[in-house]
C-alpha cells in the first residue's frame, strides 16, 4: 500500500526537520533554510504545473469602495449632460429593480465635471484625473463592467468571492493557494484600507479577505497604518528581541524533543510557524518604514510616511510587490455619492489620482509594471439618475481599468449606452473579470477548483463566463 | 519484530480478499457517478446532457448506459476508455478524469448486473446486533479492524485519559492534583466515577454548547453592513442549559424551531426559538426588502440543512440539486415553513423579550407600580391647582393674541421647554374650552405645566425619579429575540436562478422535501411546528446520524462520516457505517438522551486508546479512519484562551451571561461604520470569562479566536478548519491576555515554597500535568538565567513587562525576578503540548 501524498510529504519534512536539527538549535536551523524552504506546504502552491503562460506574477488590487461614478471618472456621456433635468426615458429604466431611487421620480443627471482628452487615442475622462490621464496608455479601460448586487456588503463579496454568499474564499486567497507566494517572510496575501475625508466611508467586512473554505493560512494579512501593522506584531513591553529569541527558540527546543514521542507532523510545522511570526516582526517594520525611500519617490507618490493615505499605501503595494507577495489588495473608501457626487468625487480624485499615476510609474521604471496586474474597481456603478445631487448605487454599468500584467495599455474595452445607464457593447461580468486576471495569472478558471460541500467550486461560479482576450498582449 | 510477518499476511490477505468482495454501489460506484457523472446526468432536469440520467437504474438501462452483465455492449462503459474527445466521458470540458482503477470498478460493476443500492443515508439506519449496548461501540469498532488486519493501540496512560476527559467534556485542563488522584485511584470504577463527575459539571454544558452555536451561527451582531449589535445571549445561555440539563434532544430541536408553537410554550421555549432568529440581518439604507426576504429565507434553510439534516441545501436554491434528490421546489418549501416569523425584512431589530426570573419580574412590577403611585399623588395634586391652571390659560391665550409678530413667537419658544407641546398647544387654546376632548385638555395642562416649572415640582420630580429608576432596571435586564408569528405567512415562490427580482416563479406551500419520509398530514399544510417534529421523528433517516457524526467528532476529531454538513451523496459514505447507524438508533431509543451517547462513547476503549501513531499503523490506516487509535489535535480557538486562564489562576468559572469584551488591538474595529465603533474592553471580571463568552462581531471577530479558526458564523459552520499559522504564535506569545497569563502564572509559581528546580517543576506540572525530564528542565532553567540577568541589568524593561493586563503584580517579588519567571510561564503557555489534545 503506498501512502497518501499529502501524509507521506509531511513525514518526509518531519524526518528532514527532526535528523538536520540534531546538534543544532531549531531556531538556527530554521533560519538557515528560510521559512519557505520549511514551513508551510503551502508556499508552494496548489497548482505544481500552470495550464497556460503566466504573464502576471502578482495582482494590486486597487479596490474603491463605496461604488464610484463611472459618469464622472472614465466614461463620458455628452447626452447625459446635454439631457439634465429632463425625466430619464422609461424605457431604460422599466421593470428595472433599483436601490434608494425605488419607486421615485427619475431624472437625468448630467456629468458633474468636465471630460478631457488624453493619450495617444486622445481618450476622454474625467479631467479630475490629469495624472492617470498621463499614463493612460499604460492603461485599458473597461467601461462595459456589470455586476450583480447593488447593496454594498453583498457586492463586495461578489467582486471578491464570486458569490454573494459569505463564507467563499477571496480571490487573493484563490490566487495565494494556487500560486503560493514568493515572499519569504510575508504573507502572500496582504490588505491595506485607507479612509476618504468625504465622511462615506462605508464599512468592510473582514470576510472581504477571508479565505473561506480554503485552508486558513491562505487568508489575507491587513497591514495597518497605526498601531501594530499585523496585529500582536510587537513584543509586549520590555521584551527585547532577544529575550522574545530566546524563548522563540526554548519553546522550538521544548516541541522538537516532544516530537520524539508523539511523532506529530504539526509539531514540525508550529515550529517552522513560530520562526515565520519572529521574522515576521523583523521583516514587517522593515517594509513598513519607508525612511529608505528616496524623497523624489516620496514626492512622487505625493504622501508623508505612514500617513496612512491610499498614496502611502500604494508606495507600500510596491514595497510588497517588489518582496513577492503575491496579491495585495488596496481599499479607498468614501466613494458612496448619494449626495454631492459633484464635490465627493472632486476630493476622491484629490486622493487617487496621482497615487496611482505613481504606482504604476514607479513599477514600469522598476522592471515591474510587465509582471504585476493592477485593478481599478469598485464594487458597483452609479445611477445617470439623480439623487439630489447625488447618484444611488446601479448594478447595470461601471468602469474598471487595468494596467500592466500583459494587459493593453491605452485600450478602450465596451461601451455603456448613451445615457451611460447599461453596458451594452462587450458587456462583462464579475466572473470574466476573474476569468480575465487568472488567466495572466497563469490559470485556466474552469480548471481551477477546490472541493467544498461535494462541489467543485470555482471562484468563476457555475454559470459560463469568459476571458476578455481583446484586452490582452 | 515477530508480529510484522503475520501483519503482512493479513494485509496481503486483504488485498485478496478485495478483489474477491462483490462491488458496492454505495462503496464504491456512488462516489464516481456522483463526482464524474450527476452534474450533467443526474437529478438536475434544466442541465440534463442527451436526456440520460444515471442516478435512476431503470432510465440509465433504458438508455443501454449499462447492460446488466455485459460491459461490452455498455454504452457508458464503452466511452470510458475512448480517447477522441469528442466521444470520451467524462468530456475534456469537464475536467474530470477517471483513474484507470475506477474504469475498471465500473466495468466490473456492470459484469455483475449493476445493481443500484438508495443512497445509504436515505434509508433508516438500523441497529447492528451488539451482545451488549455498553459495549457496542468497541463491537463494531473491532469487527472492523479485525476484518482489516488492523491491530489497534492499547490504552491511553491514565494523565493522558483524565487530561483528555477534562478537555472533551469540560474544555478546562485538570489540576495536577486531579490527575494524581485519578492516577492513584486503582478502583475498578475510578474512571467511570470521573466520567460522572464531569458530565456532572456545569462547564459540560459549556463545552457542549460551543459546537451547536457554531452550527447555529450564533454571533452578537447582524452580520450585513453596519454589523450593529442586537439582544440574543440568553440564548447562549439557554443552549448551555440545555446541555447541563440534558435536556432531551427531540424537545430541544421542538423549542428552537418552533418553540412560540408549542402548546406549553414557556419562557425557555421561548428563548430557544431565537433560533430562528440567529440569521444575518441588514441595516444597509437603501437595502431592497423582497431582496433580504430571499436572502433571509435561503439563510434558513441553508441552517436547517447543516443543522439537523446533514444537506447541503444551498445549491437548491438557484437550481435543483446537481448530486443530491433537493429539487428546487423543495428547496422553497422548506422556506415557506419560516414564512410566518414576524420580523422586519430590512432595518433594525425589536429589542427581544424580557427574559427575567421571578425575582427581577416583582422587582419590575413593583417599580411599574410606584411611578404609577407617584403619577397619582401628581394627579392628585393637578386636582388641586384649578385655580392656577385657569390663570395660566388666561395668560396663555393671551400672548395668543398678536401670535402672528416674531416677539410673541419668541417668547412663546422661550418659555416653554418642549416645542411639541408648544406647537399643538395654541391650537387648542384657540377653542372654547367644552369643545376640548380629552387628549387635548391633557396636551394643553402638560403644556402650562411646561411654562411653570416650579408649580408641583416635588410630586414631578417624584414621578421622574420612579420612571428613571424603572426604565434603569429595565434597561439592564437581559432581553432576547424569540420568534413570533404573524397572521397572514408571506407568500413564498421559487426564484428562478435564485433571482428576487424574478417573480413568475409558482408560489410553493411549505412541504418536506420529496425524497424523504412523509408525516400524515390528512391534507393539511404543515407549520413549523411540523417541521420541527418531524426533524425528529423516528421516520427521518438524518437527524440522528447527523448529530451522532458530529459528537462522535468532538470527541475522535474526525467525524464517522467525515463532511459533517454533507450526508448526501457528495459526503462520504462512512468507513464504519454500522458504527454510525447503531449510534443513531441507540440515540432515538434512548429518547435523544445526549449525556447517554457522551458516556457511551466515552468509556469505550475506542475513546481511551493512545493516541500515537505506531509506524506499522501509519502506512495501513494512515488518517486514523479505521479508528485503530485515538487523535491527537490543537485544542478550539475558545479552548486555548481557557486552558491558559485556567493554567494562570486567572479564570472566572461563572456560567452564563453578557458577552465579554477581552482586550482587542486598538483599531482593529476601524473598518465598521455606521456608527463608528470604539472597542472599550472590559474591566474586571469580564476580562477572565472562558472564550465561549466573548463578544461575536461577526465581521471583526476577536482576532485572537479568529487565528485560531474560530468561524465568523455568518453561515452554519459544522467543522472548523484546524490551521497551523504564523499568526498563532503572534498570539500566544504577544496577546495581552497571554502576557497577562504568563505573568499571573508565574507569580503563582513563585508562591510556591521551594527552589528553581522545585519550582519549574511544579509549573510544569501546572501547565501540562505530568513531570517534566531533566532536559526540559535544562531548557527552562538557561531561560530563567538569561532573563534574570538582562532584567536585572535593565529594572526599567522588568517594570514595564509587568504592566500588562489590568491585575496588579505582586508586590512581595522583586520585578526583575518576576519578569524571568513570567518568560519562563511563557514558554510553557506556547507548547504545542500546552495547546494541544492528545
Amino acid at each position: 500500500m503506498s501512502l497518501p501524498p499529502e501524509l507521506q510529504s509531511a513525514l518526509t519534512r518531519r524526518a528532514f526537520l527532526g535528523r538536520t536539527t540534531q546538534g543544532v538549535g531549531g531556531l538556527a536551523l530554521a533560519s538557515l533554510l528560510g521559512p519557505a524552504a520549511l514551513a508551510t506546504p503551502g508556499a508552494s502552491g496548489a497548482l505544481s504545473r500552470l495550464p497556460l503562460p503566466q504573464k502576471a506574477k502578482r495582482v494590486i488590487w486597487l479596490s474603491m469602495a463605496g461604488g464610484p461614478s463611472h459618469l464622472e471618472t472614465f466614461d463620458p456621456k455628452p447626452k447625459l449632460a446635454a439631457m439634465h433635468g429632463q425625466p430619464m426615458p422609461e424605457s431604460f429604466t422599466k421593470g428595472q429593480q433599483l436601490a434608494q431611487l425605488q419607486g421615485q421620480k427619475l431624472t437625468c443627471f448630467g456629468p458633474q465635471h468636465k471630460f478631457a482628452k488624453f493619450g495617444r487615442d486622445q481618450t476622454e475622462i474625467c479631467e479630475l484625473f490629469p495624472q492617470i490621464g498621463s499614463v493612460l496608455d499604460e492603461i485599458c479601460l473597461i467601461r462595459s463592467m456589470t455586476t450583480d448586487a447593488i447593496n454594498h456588503d453583498p457586492a463586495h463579496m461578489f467582486m471578491n468571492t464570486g458569490s454573494q454568499i459569505a463564507g467563499r474564499p477571496s480571490m487573493g486567497s484563490w490566487v495565494t493557494y494556487g500560486l503560493g507566494t514568493e515572499a519569504a517572510d510575508l504573507p502572500g496575501f496582504v490588505v491595506l484600507t485607507s479612509l476618504g475625508k468625504g465622511g462615506q466611508n462605508q464599512p468592510i467586512a473582514a470576510r472581504q479577505w477571508s479565505s473561506g473554505f480554503l485552508p486558513s493560512k491562505h487568508q489575507g494579512v491587513q497591514l495597518r497604518s497605526k498601531g501594530d501593522p499585523v496585529l500582536y506584531l510587537s513584543n509586549p513591553p520590555g521584551v527585547s528581541r532577544d529575550a522574545q529569541g530566546g524563548d522563540v527558540d526554548a519553546i522550538a527546543k521544548l516541541n522538537l524533543h516532544r516530537e520524539r514521542f508523539v511523532a506529530d507532523p504539526e509539531v514540525a510545522t508550529r515550529v517552522a510557524q513560530y520562526e515565520m511570526a519572529f521574522k515576521m516582526q523583523a521583516s514587517v517594520p522593515q517594509l513598513m518604514d519607508v525612511k529608505d525611500e528616496d524623497p523624489k519617490t516620496l514626492a512622487l507618490y505625493g504622501c508623508q510616511p505612514g500617513d496612512g493615505s491610499f498614496a502611502a499605501n500604494c508606495l507600500l503595494a510596491r514595497r510588497l510587490a517588489e518582496r513577492g507577495v503575491r496579491f495585495i489588495q488596496l481599499y479607498h473608501k468614501d466613494w458612496d455619492h448619494h449626495g454631492d457626487v459633484k464635490d465627493g468625487v472632486a476630493l476622491k480624485a484629490a486622493e487617487i489620482d496621482r497615487a496611482c499615476m505613481a504606482l504604476i510609474t514607479d513599477l514600469k521604471r522598476r522592471g515591474l509594471l510587465e509582471s504585476t496586474l493592477i485593478v481599478w474597481a469598485g464594487e458597483f456603478g452609479r445611477t445617470p439618475m439623480s439623487q439630489g445631487n447625488g447618484r444611488d448605487h446601479h448594478n447595470k454599468a461601471m468602469t474598471v481599468w487595468m494596467a500592466g500584467g500583459g494587459v493593453r495599455g491605452g485600450l478602450v474595452h465596451g461601451s455603456t449606452d448613451e445615457l451611460g445607464y447599461a453596458a451594452v457593447d462587450k458587456v462583462a461580468t464579475v466572473h470574466d473579470l476573474h476569468a480575465t486576471m487568472l488567466r495572466q495569472l497563469g490559470i485556466d478558471h474552469e480548471a481551477f477548483r477546490f472541493k467544498f460541500q461535494g462541489l467543485d467550486a470555482k471562484l468563476t461560479g457555475v454559470e459560463p463566463c469568459k476571458v476578455m482576450s481583446d484586452i490582452l498582449t | 519484530m515477530s508480529s510484522r510477518p503475520a501483519l503482512v499476511c493479513l494485509g496481503l490477505c486483504a488485498a485478496l480478499c478485495a478483489v474477491a468482495e462483490p462491488v458496492e454501489f454505495n462503496r464504491d460506484i456512488r462516489p464516481i457517478l456522483s463526482d464524474n457523472c450527476f452534474a450533467c446526468h443526474g437529478h438536475d432536469a434544466s442541465h440534463r446532457k442527451a436526456k440520460l440520467r444515471l442516478d435512476v437504474r431503470a432510465d440509465a438501462l433504458a438508455k443501454e448506459a449499462f447492460v446488466p452483465g455485459k460491459p461490452e455492449a455498455s454504452e457508458l462503459v464503452k466511452r470510458l476508455f475512448l480517447t477522441d474527445p469528442d466521444e470520451v466521458m467524462p468530456p475534456p470540458e469537464s475536467h474530470k478524469t477517471l483513474t484507470p482503477e475506477q474504469k475498471e470498478l465500473l466495468r466490473r460493476w456492470v459484469a455483475e448486473g449493476a445493481t443500484y443500492q438508495n443512497h445509504w443515508s436515505y434509508d433508516r439506519p438500523i441497529k447492528a446486533a451488539a451482545p451488549n449496548s455498553a459495549t457496542a461501540i468497541d463491537t463494531l469498532v473491532e469487527t472492523r479492524l479485525r476484518a482489516k488486519g488492523l491491530r489497534p493501540v492499547g490504552e491511553a496512560d491514565r494523565r493522558t485519559l483524565a487530561r483528555r476527559l477534562h478537555l472533551d467534556l469540560l474544555g478546562l485542563p485538570p489540576t495536577p492534583e486531579e490527575v494524581d488522584a485519578f492516577v492513584a485511584d486503582r478502583a475498578p470504577d475510578a474512571y467511570a466515577r470521573l466520567v460522572e463527575r464531569l458530565l456532572a459539571s456545569p462547564h459540560y454544558g459549556e463545552r457542549m454548547a460551543q459546537g451547536w452555536l457554531d452550527v447555529v451561527r450564533y454571533a452578537d451582531t447582524i452580520g450585513y453592513h453596519s454589523d450593529t449589535p442586537r439582544n440574543v445571549w440568553p440564548y447562549r445561555d439557554y443552549v448551555i442549559r440545555s446541555f447541563n440539563q440534558n435536556k432531551r434532544f427531540d424537545r430541544f430541536t421542538l423549542e428552537q424551531v418552533a418553540g412560540d408553537l408549542l402548546p406549553d410554550a414557556d419562557v425557555e421555549a421561548k428563548v430557544g426559538s431565537g433560533f430562528n432568529r440567529l440569521l444575518l440581518t441588514t441595516e444597509e439604507g437603501g437595502a431592497q426588502a423582497k431582496d433580504y426576504q430571499q436572502r433571509m429565507l435561503t439563510d434558513r434553510v441553508r441552517a436547517i440543512g447543516a443543522a439537523w439534516l446533514g444537506q447541503t441545501t444551498g445549491c437548491a436554491q438557484c437550481h435543483d440539486h446537481k448530486f443530491d434528490p433537493l429539487t428546487q421546489r423543495d428547496f422553497y418549501a422548506l422556506g415557506a415553513f419560516f414564512a410566518d416569523i414576524h420580523e422586519p425584512d430590512i432595518g433594525r431589530r425589536e429589542e427581544g423579550m424580557l427574559v427575567v426570573t421571578p425575582a427581577d419580574e416583582r422587582r419590575l412590577a413593583e417599580l411599574a407600580t410606584a411611578v404609577t403611585r407617584a403619577r397619582q399623588t401628581h394627579e392628585t395634586a393637578l386636582g388641586g391647582l384649578g385655580a392656577e391652571l385657569a390663570a395660566w390659560e388666561k395668560e396663555a391665550t393671551d400672548d395668543l393674541v398678536p401670535a402672528a409678530t416674531p416677539e410673541a413667537k419668541a417668547k412663546g419658544k422661550a418659555k416653554s421647554p418642549d416645542a411639541a407641546l408648544a406647537a399643538k398647544a395654541p391650537a387648542i387654546l384657540q377653542k372654547p374650552a367644552a369643545q376640548r376632548s380629552d387628549a387635548e385638555r391633557s396636551t394643553l395642562r402638560d403644556y402650562l405645566l411646561s411654562l411653570h416649572p416650579e408649580a408641583l415640582k416635588s410630586q414631578r420630580d417624584a414621578v421622574a425619579a420612579a420612571q428613571r429608576e424603572h426604565d434603569a432596571f429595565r434597561a439592564g435586564l437581559p432581553k432576547s429575540l424569540v420568534t413570533t408569528k404573524v397572521a397572514v405567512v408571506r407568500t413564498v415562490r421559487i426564484l428562478p436562478r435564485g433571482n428576487w427580482m424574478d417573480e413568475s416563479g409558482e408560489v410553493v406551500k411549505a412541504a418536506f422535501p420529496h425524497y424523504l419520509p412523509q408525516p400524515k398530514l390528512d391534507g393539511r399544510t404543515p407549520n413549523r411546528l411540523d417541521l420541527a417534529r418531524w426533524l425528529v421523528s423516528r421516520e427521518n433517516p438524518l437527524t440522528a446520524r447527523v448529530t451522532m457524526n458530529r459528537l462522535w467528532m468532538q470527541f475522535f476529531g474526525t467525524a464517522l462520516s467525515k463532511n459533517p454538513g454533507d450526508l448526501g451523496a457528495q459526503g462520504e459514505l462512512p468507513p464504519n457505517q454500522a458504527l454510525l447507524d447503531w449510534l443513531a438508533v441507540e440515540f432515538m431509543d434512548s429518547g435523544w438522551d445526549v449525556k447517554h451517547m457522551v458516556r457511551l462513547i466515552v468509556s469505550s476503549r475506542a475513546y481511551r486508546r493512545a493516541s500515537a501513531t505506531p509506524a506499522e499503523l501509519a502506512t495501513s490506516d494512515p488518517f486514523n479512519r479505521e479508528l485503530s487509535r485515538q487523535s491527537s489535535y490543537r485544542l478550539e480557538a475558545e479552548l486555548i484562551r481557557d486552558n491558559a486562564l485556567a493554567i494562570a489562576g486567572l479564570l472566572v468559572p461563572k456560567v452564563g451571561g453578557p458577552s465579554v469584551k477581552p482586550y482587542q488591538p486598538d483599531r482593529y474595529w476601524e473598518n465598521l461604520n455606521f456608527p463608528v465603533r470604539t472597542y472599550a474592553a472590559d474591566q474586571g471580571e469580564s476580562q477572565y470569562r472562558r472564550g465561549l463568552y466573548v463578544w461575536w462581531q461577526r465581521t471583526f471577530l476577536h482576532p485572537s479566536l479568529l487565528a485560531f479558526d474560530a468561524p465568523s458564523r455568518e453561515e452554519a459552520c459544522t467543522d472548523r478548519t484546524r490551521s497551523n499559522i504564523p499568526q498563532q504564535a503572534l498570539v500566544l506569545l504577544n496577546d495581552p491576555t497571554y502576557v497577562e497569563a504568563a505573568r499571573a502564572f508565574a507569580a503563582r509559581t513563585l508562591a510556591t515554597a521551594g527552589d528553581d528546580e522545585q519550582r519549574l517543576t511544579w509549573a510544569w506540572r501546572r501547565a501540562l500535568q505530568r513531570a517534566p525530564e531533566a532536559s526540559e528542565l535544562a531548557t527552562l532553567r538557561r531561560v530563567l538565567a538569561e532573563r534574570r540577568k538582562s532584567y536585572l541589568a535593565d529594572p526599567t524593561a522588568a517594570q514595564a513587562f509587568l504592566k500588562v493586563g489590568l491585575t496588579p503584580p505582586p508586590t512581595t517579588v522583586a520585578p526583575a525576578e518576576l519578569a524571568a519567571w513570567t518568560h519562563v510561564n511563557r514558554v510553557l503557555l506556547n507548547l504545542h503540548e500546552t495547546i494541544t489534545r492528545e
